[in-house]
């Protein structure tokens, strides 16, 4: 490692440094750029279809300018809003919130913070970049394709996933989703594998398992998340294929479409379930917990307090990490699965409350005589705990077999999964962009801006999708088109507007965000090395990037990284900084 | 429209208002030392306020959110299972809410609180194996009590109907875009069907030499169920997954294609009972697909009718036998 440091450093050309680039920082940065672009992509979709929501059959012309074909005069057609929904749901979850921010915090901080040159292979995560690269790629260029884009809602149940006479965009464009996920998860997955490694062999001296900041933990747990659920995901995505394209029979069985019945017998779609939801419910975790771990870290910085019961915190981690695969059932209460196994499941995700509980309570108890600074990132901080909470709570309504039979796919579930997962992570993106974004690019960003852009954040999100619980309790089914065919809905209709009017707002608030970004990477104040006078190593790094991150020798770590304010001592001790004489280590 | 741009200008008014409480120099806006942020008092005071703001604000929104359409929620059930699941939701909704209130008026107040203040001196409070364990035990108290009861009611709700029982047997069938019923007739037992037998006239794919299948009555459109007679459904669907979702009796169950699903519930109410105590005169049930099924997913319904066991021999009575 530290031949490449001295040997690099200046002979490198514009394509090994910017393009191929092997340094974990700079990964890190096209992960960021790649997977804030798509997200952007997804929201735009997402405003698109709350303007049908909200006005169902208005015209717009901002349909006509961004969809083309696929709005008629100004109003989405039918099939063409469930493709919306579908690949606003697939960019949301895996291409923003997976790679956009594990991909990004996990390159930038792991090394860093674990005292590390590199990555423990900077070719495999390179490669890892680059494929998801492709994979973005073939994922927009799908949405050209004849027949639109995949349809069948992110979760891409067969048969309408695999025959196209169902619907269709269940042709080429789901061809493309499904190559595109496959490439997705080989990148993830080796992406992953090497998160791990380097967690686990390339720690600097003295940064034993007990010393590592909850962000490594979060981290390290996310990518055995992946590594375990990713492919599960794989092989029902092939076999699918093989369904789809070579006339197998996984999921198949009785079916009669487009005037004929088919050939395939002894399949069940209830087989996909299963195998989606083997990974799709540990997703979930592996878009949050990198959130949670951010937030650790922010709280306890910006409060001038250590995080409060630091063993208990990974405990919660790694407890969370371990039910998440045990209870995918709870998506799948009313397929008619025996009622043993839903009273089963209903148990194993009950009991996810606990380690959340514990968390939430943690988080709370270390802001308690704090001495809080309110940079843009402790903001957003505190609204994910706001939002954890509360996404959480009806988690406990959706985690219940009886009450699920009810609210299962209306847009209670809507509501519920934004705001426990889509929000808390989208929360925690901003937040870590937000501090660590002296570390990326040697620049501040503006504070004024990030309050504004925090502050129309939080409103508006609540706003959009805290009512959306009513909508379910009335019974409104997700993946409508419009609620008008069923009078039944009819009292909804200014609700349904002003979500979508809040829904305009935050994309609005969201180009707040993207100006300063943008201005302060070209103009923003020159950033000092430590800026937040945090603790952890990679504060301790020069501002201008160099291979190898450290000049010299790489520092050896003497303590936990949450001495704020311990008595006696300096407001902030580095983990660098040696145990002074009679000084004891913080217990933890 | 109007509303959007209501809002839209309370947005801008929002901004200036920031703006000007910034000094109004736009300039000044972008020039900042980021070592400010930290020492400035007033600055992180502003911060804790706004949160207190917010969530006096965030409690004024719910509230309207129920005042508004907390009556435009689903009524109460329809059927007698349904009873076990409202009140299972309620004590999860009082439990849920105390803990959203308490949690969160903590959280907001401890932020104003805790605001940065020079003279302050924040405690170094690592760990306490006591507290932890407190909030380790009380949600474990919580959960085993939402558990046993869900559990329960669960149990009792999925229990199949004993062959003994007197019933109704129902199937539900479903095809991209449309819901069909057929009645099991007189001798209870629905006739076999395979989807190669499915032509435009045997949509079911009946079994036309299955003897059973004779007195099966087909309906479309609307289908009617007797109150107080348990109703056991047997889903089927012929093309893709759906899910039928009768919400007023709070019963879903996924129709998919290879396999028969079933549920069963006892109607309470009515139709003409529903429609007093909803004070709506046009109230019906419905029966909603809510599994993602295809363009037309948003359309697919189908009209249910709860009537005294009279009037539904009636209306079966001159509904046409299969053959
Ligand atoms: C401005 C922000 C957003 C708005 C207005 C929005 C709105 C919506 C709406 C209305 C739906 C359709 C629900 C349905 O009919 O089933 C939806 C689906 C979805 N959204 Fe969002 N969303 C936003 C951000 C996000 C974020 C940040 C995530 C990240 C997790 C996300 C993930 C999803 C997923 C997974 C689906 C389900 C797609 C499906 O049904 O296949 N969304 N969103
Ligand atoms: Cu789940
Ligand atoms: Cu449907």
């Amino acid at each position: 490692m530290d031949i490449i440091h001295s040997e690099h450093t200046h002979q490198e050309s514009f394509i090994s440094k910017y393009i191929f680039s092997r340094d974990h920082k700079m990964i890190a940065k096209q992960f960021m750029i790649t997977g804030f672009t798509m997200g952007f992509i997804g929201i735009i979709m997402s405003v698109l279809f709350r303007l049908q929501l909200g006005w169902p059959g208005e015209r717009f012309w901002i349909n006509d300018l961004l969809l083309g074909s696929w709005a008629n005069g100004g109003v989405i057609a039918p099939d063409k809003y469930l493709a919306l929904v579908t690949m606003h749901g697939t960019i949301m979850v895996f291409f923003m919130l997976t790679a956009g921010l594990s991909g990004t915090f996990s390159n930038l901080l792991i090394p860093l913070q674990i005292g590390a040159r590199d990555m423990a292979s900077g070719f495999i995560n390179m490669l890892s970049y680059w494929i998801f690269f492709i994979s973005c790629i073939v994922m927009l260029v799908s949405l050209g394709v004849e027949g639109g884009a995949a349809s069948a809602g992110w979760t891409i149940y067969p048969p309408l996933s695999a025959l196209p006479e169902a619907i269709p965009g269940s042709g080429l464009g789901m061809t493309l989703w499904l190559v595109a996920m496959a490439l997705f998860i080989t990148s993830s997955l080796i992406g992953s594998l090497n998160y791990i490694v380097t967690i686990i062999n390339l720690r600097t001296k003295g940064m034993t398992f007990t010393r590592l900041p909850l962000t490594i933990w979060s981290f390290l747990v996310t990518a055995i998340l992946g590594v375990l659920s990713f492919p599960v995901l794989l092989s029902a995505v092939l076999l699918l294929v093989f369904d789809r394209s070579f006339g197998t029979s996984f999921y198949l069985s009785d079916i009669y479409i487009g005037g004929q019945a088919l050939e395939r017998f002894g399949g069940s779609p209830i087989l996909f379930e299963h195998l989606f939801w083997f990974l799709g419910h540990p997703e979930v975790y592996i878009v949050l917990l990198p959130s949670l771990g951010i937030t650790s870290e922010i709280v306890s910085t910006m409060s001038r307090k250590p995080i409060f019961g630091y063993k208990f915190m990974i405990g919660s981690i790694l407890a969370i990490g371990g039910l998440s695969f045990i209870v995918w059932g709870h998506h799948m209460f009313v397929t008619g699965m025996n009622p043993f196994l839903g009273a089963v499941f209903t148990i194993t995700t009950l009991l996810i409350a606990i380690p959340s509980a514990i968390k939430v309570f943690n988080y709370l108890t270390t802001l308690w005589r704090g001495n809080i600074i309110f940079s843009p990132a402790m903001l957003f901080s505190i609204g994910l705990i706001s939002t954890f909470i509360t996404g959480g709570l009806t988690g406990l309504i959706l985690g219940d077999a009886t009450l699920d039979i009810n609210v299962h796919d209306t847009y209670f579930v809507v509501g519920h999964f934004h705001i426990v997962m889509g929000l808390s992570a989208v929360f925690g993106t901003f937040a870590g962009v937000y501090h660590w974004f002296p570390k990326m690019f040697g620049k501040m960003m503006n504070n004024t801006w990030g309050q504004i852009h925090f502050w129309i954040t939080i409103v508006t999100a609540y706003g959009v999708f805290f009512p959306m619980h009513f909508l379910g309790l009335a019974g409104v089914p997700r993946r409508y088109y419009t609620n008008s065919t069923f009078p039944m809905f009819d009292d909804f209709v200014n609700l349904n507007e002003i979500i979508s009017i809040f829904a305009i707002i935050a994309f609005l608030g969201q180009l707040i965000f993207l100006f300063n970004f943008l201005y302060s990477i070209f103009k923003g104040k020159k950033a000092t090395q430590n800026p937040w006078n945090s603790n952890t190593l990679e504060w301790t790094t020069p501002v201008k990037h160099i291979h190898g991150n450290w000049p010299g020798e790489i520092p050896e770590v003497h303590r936990w990284p949450y001495d704020y304010n311990k008595p006696g001592y300096e407001e902030f001790i580095p983990q660098n900084i040696p145990l002074k004489e009679g000084e004891i280590e913080s217990s933890h | 429209m109007l509303l959007l741009s209501a809002f839209l200008f309370i947005l801008i008014l929002f901004l200036i208002t920031f703006f000007y409480l910034k000094g109004g120099d736009f300039k000044e806006m972008f020039k900042e030392n980021p070592d400010d942020l930290k020492f400035d008092e007033q600055e992180n005071r502003t911060q804790g306020w706004l949160f207190i703001a917010f969530g006096i604000g965030f409690l004024l929104f719910i509230l309207f959110l129920i005042f508004k359409w907390g009556g435009s929620i689903l009524p109460e059930s329809g059927s007698v299972h349904g009873a076990d699941v409202d009140s299972l939701m309620l004590i999860t909704g009082v439990i849920i809410s105390i803990v959203f209130v308490i949690t969160h008026v903590l959280l907001f107040f401890f932020v104003f609180k805790y605001a940065f203040n020079k003279n302050r001196k924040p405690a170094f409070f690592t760990h306490n194996l006591k507290l932890e364990l407190l909030w380790t035990a009380l949600p474990a108290m919580v959960l085993v009590l939402l558990i046993s009861i869900g559990l329960y009611n669960w149990n009792s709700i999925m229990k199949p109907l004993d062959d003994k029982d007197d019933k109704v047997l129902i199937e539900i069938y479903a095809k991209q875009f449309d819901w069909t019923a057929r009645y099991a007739g007189n001798d209870g037992k629905l006739g076999r069907a395979n989807i190669v037998l499915i032509n435009n006239a045997n949509f079911l794919g009946i079994d036309t030499t299955d003897v059973v299948s004779f007195d099966d009555k087909i309906v479309k459109n609307e289908f009617h169920i007797p109150v107080n007679k348990p109703v056991q459904f047997v889903f089927r669907a012929q093309d893709v997954m759906h899910s039928a979702y009768m919400p007023h009796f709070r019963a879903q169950m996924n129709c998919v294609p290879g396999l028969k699903t079933q549920f069963n519930f006892t109607p309470k109410y009515t139709t003409q009972e529903m429609r007093r105590i909803t004070k709506n005169p046009d109230f019906d049930y419905m029966l909603l697909c809510n599994k993602i099924c295809g363009m037309a997913h948003f359309a697919m319904k189908m009209k249910i009718v709860v009537e005294s066991e009279e009037d539904y021999n009636k209306w079966l009575a001159i509904n046409p036998t299969f053959r």
